[in-house]
Parts: structure tokens; C-alpha cells; sequence
């Protein structure tokens, strides 16, 4: 392998990681406050990837992107009112399966109202300027993911440090019933967490399927199953570990479609995971729980 | 008021009966209860794994969601070993077959008269074998992890299956992303009732045993079942192990009843096709999980298939009535019943004839009133 298709592969794997580590990021807040895998988000991802084709229809791109981030978020949000709210008190099997009933949900209500067919993907022209360094050619796009996904984490991480909002998801996340107790709006909490859960997974389902070019009702679940691998890896309820995860997993996959080993790249993944479990439940920088009696 | 012992199974062979004779009259005349047949069919299959999926989920506690993969090794390994030597070469007409296997099927061709006979059964026990080997496999690392990182795990366990399936490097034995296909399947639909019968009885024996109650014990509370003396992993496993062992012969009988599969067919939306069933049926209810399984397959196959066909009453056409609209509705179902109706059809309660005379007992006495009014 030439040294200019090595950098090419970086490229393409570190711009996949970036999208991969904004969807992560969504599925760590959830989990770090409700305990809760939200089996949706992949669908919620899903679901932003159609909204841009429909706005882009009949709008320019910088309303189309505003439109779509817009009606991402509410759809987040509703989910969480609609399907995790009622059964806050209910075991944890529960909430589980509805939230598999959620993304089941999705997907059927996409095939129907969209049909099963790839529905093209449509081109944000800027984005997809093709830039020539050498024999390295890329479009702008693999070039932003990463800077913005960097951008976007770190004004989360000062958000979470250094606001009141942050604060309260830092209380909720460490203790649910104390911090209610001490006069924290949990509802209101669980619901910013999916706002910025969901307003990622917007950006990222632009990112990602912009180097797509096509979505079906089911090419949310593997990268949303992913992306959870990717929270699980870098400890899950950590933000920068889910960064680190995103971009781990992007950068393996790559590699292996690269080294010709596509079939086994899904699979890969999940390899991951189980290993992780194995030696550090953790993950990375996740912290120690232990169970108390 | 009880009933006798004796009257209870005088009553459930009855049913038995009287399943196995409407069986019958239905198959006398294929052609016209075809769709009938096959919702019968398909129905007791994925009974099947749908009480398997409730031995581990409802009863143990361990929420698995790998049920597609054992059903993928369970049917792969049966249609394998049941395609017919001479039908080998147009199924795998790409890559040709391992010969290895080849000489295997030839050499069955000269066994005599009664192996050939027990050969498609012995070819189900060995699918579910190999589930259960691959189950006791995955599980030594995976039953360690808490509920929702096992969920994960195992569906996770069971793309990388899908993967290996279909991958071009066991061409040869699975014929990579081609599927298989002439796979024989049983002569008569009794065939399947019985063995679906024997797999979900061995089952409800199972969890009516010492090991039922400590799997029992196990969801209830992890940590006191241990302080109680349970081997919370030995357990763990031996549930696991054991239903897919049978979730893998339901996936062999699937094969057979499809006569052609494909890794595509065991992907995640099969998984949760059999957790709709399971929580419309009941978290830990046997006889939920059945009557489940066959209300669902019956619907989404037959009664319900107008959803997906144009409909206008009095010359409007409803717009709302398109392909795909029946599984709208499945999932809106799923989430009503997740959201309002958390205990299911049968809650954890089973079916029992002392039941069921209470039920007509009290339906009667809060009838007599009306009754004697309209007299």
C-alpha cells in the first residue's frame, strides 16, 4: 500500500470516527442519567437523514440544516415524553424493550412513509469540494467532521462544567433521587440531555451520510449499535471517552474494509465490545460502579 | 373448587385430540387452507422461540437478544445437512461445495432404510447441539455482563454470526450470501406440531423443576439467590445453553418449513419480531408465549394483510392503507402494550383448566342478572 492511499484511508476513517463519536456522545448522556441504552437513536439519526432530503427539497442548504437539526431535537424529545417518561418507576426490562419498541416503530414508519428503497442523499455543494494535496484527494467534508466534532465536544464538555444546566446533569447522573430531592426539575434535565443528544446526532446523520450519498429505514441500526459499542469502549456516562471511542472504531473499520476484510468489519465491532467487557467493564475512562446491597 | 387430577388430563388430551384432528381435516385440502397451513405453521415455530426467548428474558431474567443468531446456526446447520445429494450441485452452483461434505451426504445415500428415516430429526437435534455448543461458548464470557451490556453483547453476538455466515470464506459451506435453498421439508404439518409440542413441554418440565425455581429466584434478585445458595453462573449458563439449544431446532424447523434461506432472514428485525410476541404473550407466561406466537403470526400474515392493500369504502380511497402500514400498526401495538398493558395477554399467569372454569364460572354468574331481567 502506496504511503498517499495510507493517509487517504486515515482521512476517510478519522472523518467516519467523528460522525461515529457524535452519535456516541448521545447515547452516553442518555445512559449516564436514565440508565438506559436508548435502542432509538440510531433511528433518531435515521429519521435526520430523511428530514434533509425533504427540506432540502424545497429549501437552501443553511435553512435545510437548521430545519432538520430543528425537527430532530422535537422528535428526540417527544420520544422520551412519550415512550421513557411513563415508565420512569418501571423495571429496567421495561424501558428496554420500549425503547426496542421505539426504534421498531421508527423503522417501519419509515419504510412506509419513505418505502424501503435508498432515497438518494442530497449534495451540500460545499461540502462536498474536492480538495487535491498530493496524490491525496478528499472532499471538504472529511476535512470538517473532525475539526467540528472537536469543536462541538468541547463546548459540551464547558457546558456540562460550567453552566447550571450542567451542573444539574452532573447531580441527576450521580444520584436521580437526591438531586430531585434538592429541588432539581429532573424532567426538564432528561429532557435537555436528549436536546443535545438528538442535536448531535442531527449533525452527525449530515456528516455521516453525506459521504453516503443514500438512506434507507435501516441505516441507522448498525451505526446507532456501533456508536453504543463506542460509548461501552470509551466508558460509558464519559464524553471524552465516547470522543476516543467514536474515532477508535471509525479508524479499525476503515482499516478492515481497507485491508479487504468488509464482511468482517460490522463484526468486528462487537469483538470489540465483548474483549472490553471482558477486561475492563469500564471502559476507558469510565468510572468504578459498585453494587451496593 | 379444584378439579380432579383425572379430569385435567382427560381434558388436555382431548384438546390434544381435537388439535390433532382439525390438523388433519385442515391438510386434506391443501390448496384451499394454504395460507391457513403455513400461519399454523409458522405460528408453532416461532412459538417455540418465543417460550425459548421467555425461559431466558421472563423466567431467568437475562435479557438476550441473540436469538436470530442460534436461529441462524440451527437452521444453517440443518439445511446443510438435509439437502439432497443430487439438488448439492444446483444449490451451489457458484463455488461448489466442500467435499468434505459432499462425501458425507453420499455415503447417507447407502445407510439403511430406518437412519434415512430418523435423518431429519437427528439433523434438527444436531442444529440445536450446535447452538448450544456456541451458546455454552459465548456465554462463559458473556453471562457476566449486567442486563442492558448483555443485550448488547449478544445482539452483537449474533450480527457477528450473520457476518461469518455470509462471508466469502465459508462459500463453500454456506454458500456465502446466496442462501440455500431446496431444503425437504416434512411430509405432514402433524410432524411439526409434535416436535414444536415435545420442545416448549421439555421447556415448561424444566422450569417446573428445582433449576425452574432457582432461575426464578435468580430474576427476582441476584444477589440473594447467591446469599441462598444458588451458583448464579451455573444457572445462568445451563438456561442459556438451553434455550438456544431449542431456539436453534425451532431455526432448523424454520429452514425447513421455508425451504430456502439466507443470512439476511436472521438479521435484528427477527429478534424483535419474537420480543413483540414475548411481551403481547406475557414476561413469564409458557402458554402466553404460545398463544402469543400464533395470534402475531396470524395477524401479520393473514388477518391483517388488508393494511397493505388499497382500500376506498363508497368510492374514496383511504390514503392511509399502502404496503408497509401493517407493520406501522404492529409497532404501534408493541408500544401500546409496552406502555399501557405492561403484563401482556397473560401477565405471568398460565393457562390451567381450574382457570379457565373460573373464568366461565364468574362470565355466568355476571350474566344471570341480565338474564333474569330479560325474562
Amino acid at each position: 500500500m502506496s504511503f498517499s492511499t495510507l493517509i487517504q484511508h486515515c482521512l476517510t476513517g478519522i472523518s467516519l470516527g467523528g460522525a461515529y463519536a457524535l452519535i456516541a456522545i448521545g447515547y452516553t448522556m442518555v445512559y449516564g442519567i436514565l440508565r438506559l441504552i436508548n435502542f432509538a437513536h440510531g433511528e433518531i439519526f435515521m429519521m435526520a437523514g430523511y428530514f434533509m432530503i425533504f427540506s432540502m427539497a424545497s429549501f437552501p442548504w443553511p435553512i435545510s440544516v437548521t430545519i432538520t437539526i430543528a425537527g430532530t431535537i422535537l422528535l428526540g424529545v417527544a420520544i422520551e415524553r412519550a415512550a421513557y417518561k411513563p415508565l420512569r418507576s418501571a423495571p429496567r426490562m421495561s424501558i428496554m424493550i420500549s425503547a426496542i419498541g421505539v426504534s421498531y416503530l421508527l423503522q417501519n414508519l419509515a419504510t412506509y412513509l419513505f418505502s424501503a428503497l435508498p432515497q438518494s442523499y442530497p449534495e451540500i455543494p460545499i461540502l462536498k469540494k474536492i480538495f487535491q494535496i498530493g496524490a491525496v484527494s478528499a472532499s471538504l467534508v472529511t476535512f470538517i467532521t473532525p475539526v467540528l466534532t472537536i469543536l462541538l465536544v468541547y463546548a459540551l464538555v464547558m457546558l456540562i462544567n460550567h453552566s447550571k444546566i450542567g451542573m444539574a446533569m452532573r447531580a441527576v447522573s450521580k444520584d436521580f433521587e437526591t438531586s430531585a430531592l434538592m429541588g432539581i426539575k429532573i424532567n426538564n434535565v432528561i429532557s435537555m440531555t436528549f436536546v443535545i443528544g438528538s442535536f448531535l446526532a442531527a449533525v452527525g446523520s449530515i456528516l455521516y451520510f453525506t459521504d453516503r450519498m443514500s438512506v434507507t429505514p435501516f441505516s441507522g441500526t448498525l451505526p446507532g449499535l456501533k456508536c453504543f459499542v463506542a460509548a461501552v469502549f470509551g466508558g460509558i456516562g464519559s464524553i471524552p471517552g465516547a470522543v476516543v471511542g467514536g474515532f477508535v472504531i471509525g479508524v479499525c473499520e476503515t482499516a478492515l474494509v481497507a485491508l479487504g476484510y468488509s464482511t468482517f468489519s460490522d463484526a468486528f465491532t462487537f469483538v470489540l465490545l465483548i474483549v472490553m467487557l471482558l477486561f475492563r467493564p469500564t471502559g476507558l475512562f469510565g468510572e468504578k460502579n459498585i453494587d451496593k446491597v | 373448587m379444584m378439579m380432579k387430577k383425572s379430569m385435567r388430563i382427560l381434558l388436555s388430551g382431548f384438546l390434544v385430540l381435537l388439535v390433532a384432528v382439525f390438523l388433519l381435516m385442515v391438510e386434506q385440502d391443501k390448496a384451499q387452507n394454504g395460507m391457513l397451513l403455513s400461519v399454523l405453521e409458522k405460528g408453532v415455530i416461532l412459538a417455540v422461540v418465543a417460550v425459548a426467548m421467555n425461559l431466558l428474558n421472563g423466567f431467568t431474567g437475562l435479557f438476550s437478544l441473540g436469538q436470530a443468531g442460534f436461529m441462524a446456526i440451527g437452521a444453517y446447520t440443518t439445511a446443510i445437512l438435509l439437502i439432497p445429494v443430487d439438488a448439492v450441485d444446483s444449490v451451489y452452483y457458484m463455488n461448489g461445495i466442500n467435499p468434505g461434505i459432499k462425501a458425507f451426504k453420499t455415503l447417507l445415500e447407502s445407510a439403511p432404510g430406518a437412519v434415512q428415516m430418523a435423518y431429519p430429526y437427528l439433523a434438527l437435534i444436531v442444529g440445536g447441539l450446535m447452538g448450544a455448543l456456541f451458546a455454552a461458548l459465548i456465554g462463559i464470557p458473556v453471562l457476566r455482563l449486567k442486563s442492558d451490556y448483555l443485550a448488547v453483547a449478544t445482539l452483537g453476538f449474533s450480527e457477528i454470526i450473520r457476518a461469518i455466515l455470509s462471508s466469502p470464506q465459508m462459500d463453500t459451506i454456506t454458500n456465502g450470501s446466496y442462501g440455500l435453498n431446496k431444503i425437504p421439508g416434512f411430509s405432514s404439518i402433524l410432524i411439526t406440531f409434535i416436535i414444536a409440542g415435545v420442545c416448549i413441554g421439555l421447556m415448561a418440565l424444566l422450569i417446573r423443576s428445582t433449576y425452574g425455581r432457582a432461575f426464578k429466584a435468580i430474576r427476582e434478585d441476584e444477589i440473594a439467590a447467591e446469599a441462598m445458595g444458588i451458583n448464579l453462573f451455573r444457572h445462568k449458563e445451563l438456561s442459556f445453553v438451553v434455550s438456544s439449544f431449542f431456539t436453534a431446532i425451532a431455526g432448523g424447523m424454520l429452514a425447513m418449513f421455508m425451504r430456502s434461506i439466507e443470512a439476511k432472514t436472521f438479521s435484528i428485525t427477527l429478534t424483535y419480531d419474537i420480543l413483540l410476541i414475548v411481551v403481547i404473550g406475557g414476561l413469564g407466561s409458557i402458554t402466553g408465549s404460545v398463544i402469543g406466537a400464533l395470534l402475531v403470526t396470524a395477524s401479520k400474515e393473514w388477518w391483517l394483510r388488508f393494511f397493505d392493500t388499497p382500500l376506498s369504502i363508497g368510492g374514496i380511497s383511504i390514503p392511509l392503507f399502502r404496503p408497509g402500514f401493517r407493520m406501522v400498526v404492529f409497532s404501534v401495538l408493541l408500544m401500546v402494550v409496552v406502555l399501557f398493558y405492561r403484563r401482556g395477554l397473560m401477565g405471568d399467569r398460565e393457562f390451567s383448566w381450574d382457570g379457565l372454569y373460573g373464568l366461565i364460572k364468574r362470565l355466568i354468574k355476571r350474566q344471570r342478572p341480565s338474564k333474569g331481567g330479560a325474562a
